[in-house]
């Protein structure tokens, strides 16, 4: 396979990826909107005791991740490996900071008493913040190597196809997460 | 994919857009608007979602084959939820 | 009969060249990236959950020819079906020829060194082993759902529902991974001059298999987690108690479920496709139409998952739109069937044992396809479900469809697969064994059913005792047919006749390299200038 080839296969190959995982959501954002319509009230109840604040420091966080990856891309499209290092080690941060927000709320619901099986909206909560939290920490462990690999010296000019494959993986994370803010924490 | 140089700068307009895009839906979920509010929340987070795509995942950039792999999902997805609800809201 | 010239051949200097198969030892099967051997690594585990899932049935049949008699409690005959349907299903007739020959046979027919990635290529089928690990672990618990785990009852089960969950989750990502790279392999490495239309029609229906497996896999991937989630957690989606939705469950399960019956049987049409115009001399009837109409079958396979759940409670508007929206899969189906008819007319047919089975498909598939539109119909479903009537359905359309057109296929490229040939003397009567067994065991199912005998029962009224007599009597022929066929398998790879490289004179690429070929496919990529069906039509 020549890298041109090479290239557009793993582009395809990622965006493939990216729809089974479109669908993996689709199911609880299907159930989201079932029970959403049978039981306005307890999404209604369940919403308040969620911190919209925490949520919406969360969402400008992940937002901020998704533009140091951008620009790290940026960065090694020429050739700058060292730029490249530095914006993934903030994306690292940023995705560590996400996921210490998500614990401190975490513990905090469960202080209140409130569970993945307390109702509905809790199932929905912590199904739909569980498998979206998974995925950021698989970003993170993707984007660690890629980071690890960076330093020895694999990424150039010409050659940066992974960095581009996680970097599109990591932007998905960041889309999912764009719907889930206003869906769980602030649709009353 | 085709190389280009993605001016940093339009990197930077686009994530001040997003984190514009969120205080807005914060603030509007303090305005009691009823239906209009899910409405509105939606439509603002698919805003930032298809900045998202169109920018950072360089789907602006990319062929129709790559669109089409993109998009398709999208239409199963609807397919899901309709499907589905074509039960649940009429049983 | 066509002019053979293999018959106990040397191609070269008295010893055969090994090809692919060169390279032995453990870690040379293990550790390869050859989609060659990962095929055939896929087709061993497959098969050999193919005769497990067989053992299942044996005993099942021989419990129903004795009504009253307490061969197994209860208990265990629910375990049976369950393992029965399950091995079968998540392990055999899905993944099998998919991943087994596509993965053998997709590269080989579109003239390329091997699939797109891979090194997820392998991944994918260790990926697979896991799952049947994890799969096997959680049987320590004997599973007693049945093979669609639904709710409430899987959620409440002693067994260890949580467990297999996780390995189906496997399961599903060997199978999305599969998927991913068939098609960026399709898209990105066809040969040069390899244009969408001189594509052979296995890769078309791979190519609308792959995308079943892509969008549909995940679907049930989330929705083992949940039912997971449910059991350890306590999320009630699924659990009324909890203001849950049970029907919600099977929803999620047969928008996969339904999908997938076409992952089953879209690979085996792709096969008939190969095989009839190779056998009948003439180039394929409507090949756009046949190419089409496999994309048409794996989108419209979408839009009917609500037909397996007419009586679950469902609303009257979903029940209607499902019924008729299931008609729409008839079509496609049909343009098919009429095709390969059309392209056996006048043809010169001759009889071999791949051709055996590509007219077996078409014939039982047929019964398959036309008493599912019976099932379609809302109202005739109602009076038929969960009898024998959906048991004697399913297994044409997938006995009948599926692993006949994998026998097909298996005769068809075995010389390619080993560089070696089967006994014809051995498979023609395995094969009409296997065509009387099949049709003596599953044809009185479907009067069974009509007359009302409901399905997963240990007991039944003795007045169906004589038909379940027959059916069991039925499935001992049929296993005979299976173990001599078998039997045709394990000779043929040790004493059978050195392959030539092109045994049928068929005229895709595959058939242009060696038998076995050797890893990187082909010497040199070659360039393609026509579709692979220019047979030379009727010899006057």
């Amino acid at each position: 396979m020549d890298p041109a080839t090479a290239r557009e296969a793993a582009t395809l190959g990622i965006w493939t990826f990216l729809a089974t995982e479109v669908l993996l959501f689709g199911g609880l954002f299907t159930s989201y909107i079932i029970y959403r319509i049978k039981y306005p009230r307890i999404f209604y109840e369940g919403h308040l005791k969620l911190d919209h604040v925490l949520g919406a420091i969360n969402t400008v966080v992940l937002i901020g991740s998704s533009l140091t990856v951008a620009l790290g891309i940026a960065a090694i499209r020429k050739g700058k490996v060292g730029l490249l290092r530095l914006y993934l080690s903030l994306t690292l941060l940023l995705a560590g900071t996400f996921l210490g927000v998500k614990y401190v709320e975490y513990t905090e619901k469960f202080s209140h008493g409130l569970y993945p099986d307390t109702d509905i909206f809790f199932s929905l909560y912590f199904m739909l913040t569980g498998l979206h939290g998974l995925h950021v920490l698989a970003g993170m462990v993707v984007l660690g190597a890629v980071l690890f690999l960076a330093g020895r010296g694999r990424y150039s000019e010409s050659y940066h196809t992974p960095v581009e494959i996680s970097g599109l993986y990591w932007h998905f994370v960041d889309l999912v997460w764009i719907y889930l803010f206003p869906l769980l924490y602030l649709l009353g | 994919m085709k190389e280009h140089d993605s001016g940093i700068r339009t990197y930077i307009v686009v994530w001040g857009a997003l984190v514009v895009l969120t205080v807005v839906t914060v603030a509007v979920s303090y305005v009691h608007l009823g239906m209009l509010n899910v409405v509105v929340a939606l439509l603002v987070a698919s805003v930032k979602a298809s900045l998202v795509a169109l920018f950072f995942m360089h789907l602006r950039y990319e062929n129709r084959l790559v669109w089409g792999f993109a998009l398709t999902p999208l239409f199963f997805l609807v397919l899901i939820v309709v499907g589905t609800l074509s039960d649940t809201l009429f049983r | 009969m066509r002019e053979t010239t293999w018959n106990g051949e040397q191609p070269q200097n008295g010893r055969a060249s090994r090809g692919y198969l060169e390279a032995k030892g453990f870690w040379a099967w293990a550790y390869t990236l050859d989609h060659k051997r990962i095929g055939v690594m896929y087709l061993y585990t497959t098969l050999f959950f193919f005769l497990a899932g067989g053992v299942f049935a044996l005993l099942i049949r021989i419990k129903l020819m004795f009504p009253g008699q307490h061969l197994f409690t209860n208990q265990t005959y629910n375990v049976l079906f369950t393992m029965h349907g399950a091995l079968m299903i998540f392990l055999f007739v899905i993944p099998a020829i998919p991943s087994g020959l596509g993965n053998f046979f997709i590269p080989l027919h579109i003239g390329a060194r091997d699939v797109a990635f891979p090194r997820i290529n392998l991944m994918s089928y260790w990926v697979f082993v896991a799952g049947i690990v994890v799969i096997l672990f959680s049987l320590v618990r004997p599973m007693d759902t049945g093979w669609t785990f639904y709710t409430p009852y899987s959620a409440r089960t002693a067994a260890d529902v949580t467990t297999l969950s996780f390995g189906i989750f496997l399961i599903g990502m060997s199978s999305i991974l599969t998927g991913l790279n068939f098609l960026v392999t399709i898209h990105k490495l066809r040969a040069p001059g390899m244009t969408w239309h001189r594509m052979p029609l296995f890769i078309w229906s791979m190519y609308a298999t792959s995308i079943i497996q892509v969008l549909a896999t995940p679907v049930v991937g989330i929705t083992f987690l949940l039912l997971a989630m449910e059991r350890v957690l306590g999320v009630g989606f699924f659990d009324p108690a909890k203001g849950g939705d049970p029907i919600l469950f099977q929803h999620f399960f047969w928008f996969y479920s339904h999908p997938v019956v076409y992952v089953m049987i879209l690979p085996a049409m792709g096969i008939i496709s190969e095989i009839v115009p190779a056998f009948s001399r003439k180039p394929i009837f409507g090949y756009k139409a046949i190419a089409y109409s496999s994309l048409a079958i794996a989108v419209f396979g979408f839009f009917v998952w609500g037909h397996h759940m007419f009586v679950t409670g469902m609303s009257g508007t979903a029940a209607i739109l499902f019924s008729l929206l299931t008609y729409s899969v008839a079509i496609p189906t049909a343009i098919k069937v009429f095709n390969w008819i059309a392209t056996m007319y006048r043809g010169s047919i001759t009889f071999e044992s791949p051709m055996l089975y590509a007219l077996t498909f078409i014939f039982l598939f047929v019964i398959g396809g036309l008493t599912g539109m019976y099932l379609g119909a809302l109202g005739a479903d109602i009076h038929v479900h969960d009898t024998y009537f959906i048991v004697a359905h399913f297994h044409y359309t997938m006995v009948g469809g599926t692993v006949m057109g994998l026998l097909a296929g298996l005769h068809y490229w075995f010389p390619k697969m080993t560089g070696r040939m089967l006994s014809e003397k051995m498979g023609r009567p395995a094969w009409l064994l296997i065509f009387i067994g099949f049709n003596v065991t599953f044809f009185t199912q479907f009067i069974l059913g009509f007359e009302g005998m409901p399905r997963r029962y240990a007991e039944y009224p003795a007045q169906y005792q004589a038909l379940n007599i027959l059916s069991t009597v039925g499935s001992w022929i049929l296993a005979t047919g299976i173990l001599i066929m078998f039997a045709n398998f394990v000779r043929g790879l040790f004493r059978g006749a050195l392959a030539p490289p092109n045994p049928w004179k068929a005229l895709s690429l595959e058939w242009e390299t060696g038998s076995p070929p050797p890893t990187e496919n082909f010497e040199e990529i070659p360039t393609v200038a026509d579709w692979p069906y220019g047979y030379a039509g009727r010899q006057t």
